[in-house]
């Protein structure tokens, strides 16, 4: 059953949440230990509160649009009193002491929490292989990776854990593992979700969005969760309109661009023919097709890589052994600082910590992190003008299909380059979602992206409806 | 260590002090590692320095936004024990170090 029939379902009394909870457990005790979907099933909260929620239907009351709907959530989402570990050993056993805006939003329009999603370590990463944990696997073929960072949120609504996820994404780590896992996933504009509660990367970049089965379930779950929140003072002030409403509207008459730096080079002709046939479906139902050019796309990957490391340098600095989670001792508190830091962060973390303290230090400031800066002026400026000649623009998701797991964790440049056709539309914050789209020549799930200017949501899920029905 | 043509733009002397700034202490196999792959890094992003940026402005922020102020009222705070509790050691209701200058008493 989709989140939208469920929660019909259960408002209406036909079925309880107890019983859907209760199927959804199941299936995660049955079937988590060969993909590791989860780093924590929260089964006797879930099933508390599927009872709360069945004792509101018995009084007459509504529970709320999401009734009844069990919803994982990533492991960077703070949930109060619930481990919140951001798959790092540095967080390990550490429980909020408040919950995310959008776990308050979920709770408050009757979902359940059934538990929390591995990731890569703070959300660095594109394959889920960067856990402290140990990796998740994709469903479709468990010999592959799940994408990532949130891997584990796509696997566990591609796997039927729970027919909605949370995720974030601060580079593509919604849409790719939402490609590869053969999902609905959803960037939204930047502020248009509140950051309130989610554990900090690149702040100037991360956005919270669902991982769905179907288009209707990510549009419920996206009216839910969008709107402003004073808690986050870079949230969009303005309520924006319900993107279910307008979902099926179609998409005739609108101008689409195939983003020719994202769809051509490096693409594998596999995930290439399957644009070609998502592009065909667009045309068929009225949308006048063309080519567009974003020249500055091709520099994304590099603005990326030295703006999003240097914000997450500052914003990992707060893991220093005084407030949260592991300490290992020393004779100061400087060598704590440092003993600490050194065990609890995983490689990555490591790496990308280092690439941005290099790229804010003296010296080569200017280089690297302002020139970065430059590019993304650059981008934003080469998007602006698209959006005069479009509505909407689409390109692959992911320029391959899910890789074996282990075949890029040597090669941290490879690893990276997964994330080429993501990482542009977080630098300018606009809004992107990854539709499934078939499959690719091994049989395994081909995404397509669908990008539209900032709070184009409406539109850009009016197109995703259509693919999604061409199929 | 980089076996392309390019210069080296990451020493490995270098890549210690970058590590020490972040309080990181590595070994000398990471150390090796990391330098060979930040620096293979630097050298992708460097296909940037080729365009002329000078005109443009720097991008801090995608969207323009103006900063948020709220009322200066007080509300609803954490519960200082619950969030002490999360901590590694605590103690008379603060946070417990070692100490952070000179000697240990």
């Amino acid at each position: 059953m989709t989140a939208v029939e469920i929660a019909a379902a259960v408002r209406s009394g036909q079925r309880s949440a107890r019983s859907v909870v209760d199927e959804h457990l199941d299936a995660i005790a049955g079937g988590d230990a060969g993909i590791h979907a989860f780093n924590l099933v929260a089964a006797a909260q879930a099933r508390a509160r599927a009872d709360e929620i069945d004792g509101a239907v018995a009084a007459g009351s509504d529970p709320g649009p999401l009734a009844g709907v069990p919803v994982a959530l990533k492991d960077n989402l703070c949930t109060r009193g619930l481990a919140t570990t951001c798959s790092s050993r540095i967080l390990e056993g550490w429980a909020p002491p408040y919950d995310a805006t959008v776990v308050e939003q979920l709770h408050n329009a009757g979902a359940v929490v059934v538990g929390k999603t591995n990731m890569d370590e703070f959300a660095m990463g594109s394959s889920t292989e960067n856990s402290a944990f140990g990796p998740t696997r994709n469903p479709c073929d468990t010999s592959r990776v799940p994408g990532g960072s949130s891997g584990g949120s796509a696997a566990a609504v591609a796997a039927g854990f729970a027919p909605v996820a949370l995720g974030s994404d601060t580079g593509g780590s919604i849409r790719q593992p939402a490609a590869l896992c053969g999902v609905v996933g959803v960037k939204p504009t930047y502020g248009l979700v509140s950051r309130y509660g989610l554990v900090a990367f690149a702040s100037s970049l991360d956005q919270i969005g669902p991982f769905t089965t179907t288009v209707a379930d990510a549009a419920a779950v996206l009216d839910v969760i969008g709107g402003p929140d004073a808690r986050d003072s870079t949230s969009i002030s303005e309520p924006q309109p319900p993107v279910s409403d307008t979902l099926a509207d179609g998409v005739d008459g609108l101008r689409v661009g195939v983003l020719a730096e994202l769809s051509g080079n490096g693409i594998a002709p596999d995930v290439a023919a399957r644009l070609k046939a998502a592009v065909g479906a667009l045309e068929s139902a009225g949308a006048r097709v063309a080519e567009a050019s974003v020249p500055a796309a091709v520099f994304g990957l590099s603005a990326y890589y030295l703006i999003a490391p240097a914000e997450a340098s500052s914003n990992l600095a707060r893991y220093d052994g005084v407030r949260y989670g592991l300490r290992v001792d020393g004779p100061s508190t400087p060598d704590m600082n440092t003993a600490t830091r050194s065990a609890g962060f995983g490689d990555e973390v490591k790496r990308r910590i280092m690439i941005g303290t290099y790229a804010l230090s003296a010296g080569y400031y200017d280089a690297y992190y302002g020139k970065a800066q430059k590019v993304r002026t650059l981008i934003i400026d080469d998007f602006a003008s698209v959006w005069e000649r479009f509505d909407l623009l689409v390109s692959p998701t992911s320029p391959t299909t899910a890789f074996p797991l282990g075949e890029r964790t040597a090669d941290p440049m490879a690893m990276y380059m997964s994330d080429v056709c993501t990482v542009p539309v977080n630098l300018t914050g606009q809004a992107a979602m990854s539709v499934p789209y078939g499959v690719g020549d091994d049989g395994l799930p081909v995404g397509v992206q669908i990008m539209a200017p900032a709070l184009g949501e409406p539109v850009m899920f009016r197109a995703a409806a259509v693919l999604e029905a061409s199929l | 260590m980089r076996f392309g043509m390019g210069q080296q733009r990451i020493t490995r002397a270098e890549c210690a002090h970058v590590a020490a700034l972040a309080r990181l202490e590595l070994t000398d196999e990471e150390l090796d590692r990391f330098t060979g792959q930040l620096d293979e890094l630097l050298d992708h992003v460097a296909e940037v320095e080729a365009l002329d940026l000078e005109a443009l402005p720097p991008t801090m922020h995608a969207l323009p936004i103006a900063n948020l102020l709220r009322p200066d009222t007080p509300g609803e705070v954490l519960d200082r024990g619950e969030v002490l509790a999360q901590a590694p050691f605590a103690e008379e209701g603060q946070f417990r170090v070692p100490p952070v200058l000179g000697e240990a008493p």
